[in-house]
């Protein structure tokens, strides 16, 4: 399986790492590339949008349509996983200010939601993926400030939701591939892969009484 | 359990994670601030006066006016950085309260202590400094530094002191992965840096904080070359803003940063730029003019 990690900047190397620790440690055979290029997305199995400033990810993105190439990844059934500046890119809004967004996660996000740097925190939370809970880290960090009912919460701070999930994309607004823990990263390469569990009320919550075979439980 | 820790050193040097693979400009006001976010900058320095004008100037360099700090923040959402004398804890303490995302403790301000930087500890703001070598470097982050970067010798618009500072901080780290155990302490003695930062590098053969570069560059070439190098991101002072066209030049510079190891790319941001800085030969100055020599 191919992964990529967006690399026109950010904490891009960190998650590269972050994928192969997990795939080593699961023993799953995972290819991780550095995609720059628009073109460089075909033969990929899943996509990390990693952290970094949201506003140079989508200056840089005006270069290619970037944004068409990367609904057609998601439509033709690639997985996303989003930390932190990938997480606005994913949500449907933007605000602090408004940007535009690809509206994969039906969320609307707060940027810089805790304020400056010196408002930059560390903690643990309660995850509902294998292993629980796992230590955050949140360095000027969006919040989520409203989510529809597709989107399902994975991981709470002070009951925010930071981890969600809608179908094959995952958004988190603290960065797991900072801590050394790859439990997250691991868990998306069961997405990718198609063998993680979903619950069967989300399942039937997200599409009707027929879930996709990618969603049926296990 | 909701215990929430700030200021570690994880968190400091997470901001600089994020920073990587972009481009740090110098600002002097919100006007240039908007332009430099506009171009894709991934956050900007404010101060009161390029280091061009500050060597053009001369006399003593201090923090900039915390009210024109403010206005910055106020027009960019990305981070804002700022600068504070080398040594001068008060001047770090006030842009502390001011609620800055980085602190430089530069040299291209005019240094408040000969003897002593910051003890950067001491600070929930993460800092950076700057450095020549490695053992500079190992000294910095030994106090706390959360990112490094080369000095450069900044102002001139020459970036042939960065590519020496970068140089030999990326030499030195190869040289010590090749040492034995035994010689590891000796090496420490000689580089007068902490033992324990000299066994990290050792092991991992590479700093234990992001590693940018500064003090020199003017052009997407200069970009790419320092990226090459083994920068993980580019600090320009003067160069955009001394240039003819300025807004251009830094939207070159950040595709310069990501498609450094294109030369195609490079090539196609590089066209009609219009006129670099002015340049300084760096052997023409006097010792006293260096800016790179202050701090140790």
């Amino acid at each position: 399986m191919k992964i990529g990690v967006l690399a026109l900047q950010g904490d891009f190397a960190a998650h590269a790492t972050a994928l192969q620790q997990a795939a080593w440690g699961n023993a799953i055979p995972v290819e991780v590339v550095e995609v720059r290029r628009a073109a460089e997305l075909s033969g990929l199995d899943g996509l990390v949008l990693p952290g970094g400033e949201s506003t140079t990810l989508l200056n840089l993105m005006q270069d290619e349509p970037w944004f068409d190439r990367l609904q057609e990844f998601h439509g033709s059934g690639g997985a996303i996983l989003g930390t932190c500046a990938g997480a606005i890119l994913l949500s449907r809004e933007v605000l602090n200010p408004e940007q535009p967004s690809l509206g994969l996660i039906d969320a609307t996000i707060e940027r810089n939601g805790f304020g400056r740097q010196v408002d930059s925190f560390e903690t643990e939370l309660a995850v509902d993926i294998p292993g629980g809970r796992m230590a955050a880290v949140f360095i000027r960090a969006p919040r989520f400030r409203r989510l529809s009912g597709k989107v399902e919460v994975l991981g709470s701070w002070q009951g925010e939701p930071v981890l969600v999930r809608e179908g094959r994309v995952i958004a988190c607004t603290f960065h797991p591939e900072l801590t050394g823990d790859v439990r997250l990263h691991a868990f998306f390469l069961s997405v990718v892969q198609g063998t993680d569990r979903v619950s069967l009320k989300r399942a039937f919550d997200t599409r009707g009484a027929v879930a996709s075979r990618e969603e049926r439980w296990r | 359990m909701n215990n929430e820790n700030k200021g570690t050193l994880r968190l400091k040097t997470g901001l600089a994670e994020m920073l990587k693979g972009g481009v740090i400009m110098d600002v002097t006001n919100d006007d240039q601030a908007r332009i430099a976010q506009d171009a894709g900058a991934t956050a900007v320095m404010a101060l009161e006066r390029v280091p061009a004008d500050i060597r053009k100037d001369g006399g003593v360099a201090r923090m900039s006016d915390p009210d024109m700090i403010e206005r910055i923040k106020k027009a960019v959402s990305i981070p804002v950085m700022a600068k504070c004398r080398i040594g001068h804890f008060a001047e770090a303490q006030v842009l502390e309260a001011l609620g800055v995302d980085y602190i430089d403790e530069s040299e291209v301000l005019t240094p408040a202590d000969e003897a002593f930087h910051l003890d950067k500890f001491a600070f929930t703001v993460p800092v950076v400094c700057g450095c020549r070598d490695l053992g500079e470097a190992l000294r910095r982050i030994g106090e706390g530094a959360a990112m490094i970067r080369t000095k450069g010798e900044a102002g001139t618009g020459n970036i042939v002191e960065a590519v020496r500072h970068m140089r030999t901080v990326m030499s030195g780290m190869r040289r010590l992965t090749q040492l034995g155990q035994e010689e590891l302490m000796t090496e420490a003695k000689n580089l007068g840096a902490p033992i324990e930062l000299v066994r990290m590098v050792a092991e991992t053969g590479e700093l234990p904080v992001p590693n940018f570069a500064a003090g020199g560059i003017a052009t997407p070439a200069d970009a790419s070359l320092m990226m090459q190098l083994g920068a993980q991101a580019v600090f320009v002072g003067s160069g955009i803003f001394k240039s003819e066209d300025p807004q251009k030049r830094a939207h070159a510079i950040v595709r310069a940063v990501t498609h450094y190891k294109d030369p195609m790319v490079v090539l196609e941001v590089s066209r009609g730029l219009g006129t670099a800085m002015d340049g300084i030969e760096t052997s023409s100055l006097l010792p006293e003019e260096l800016m790179q020599t202050r701090g140790w």
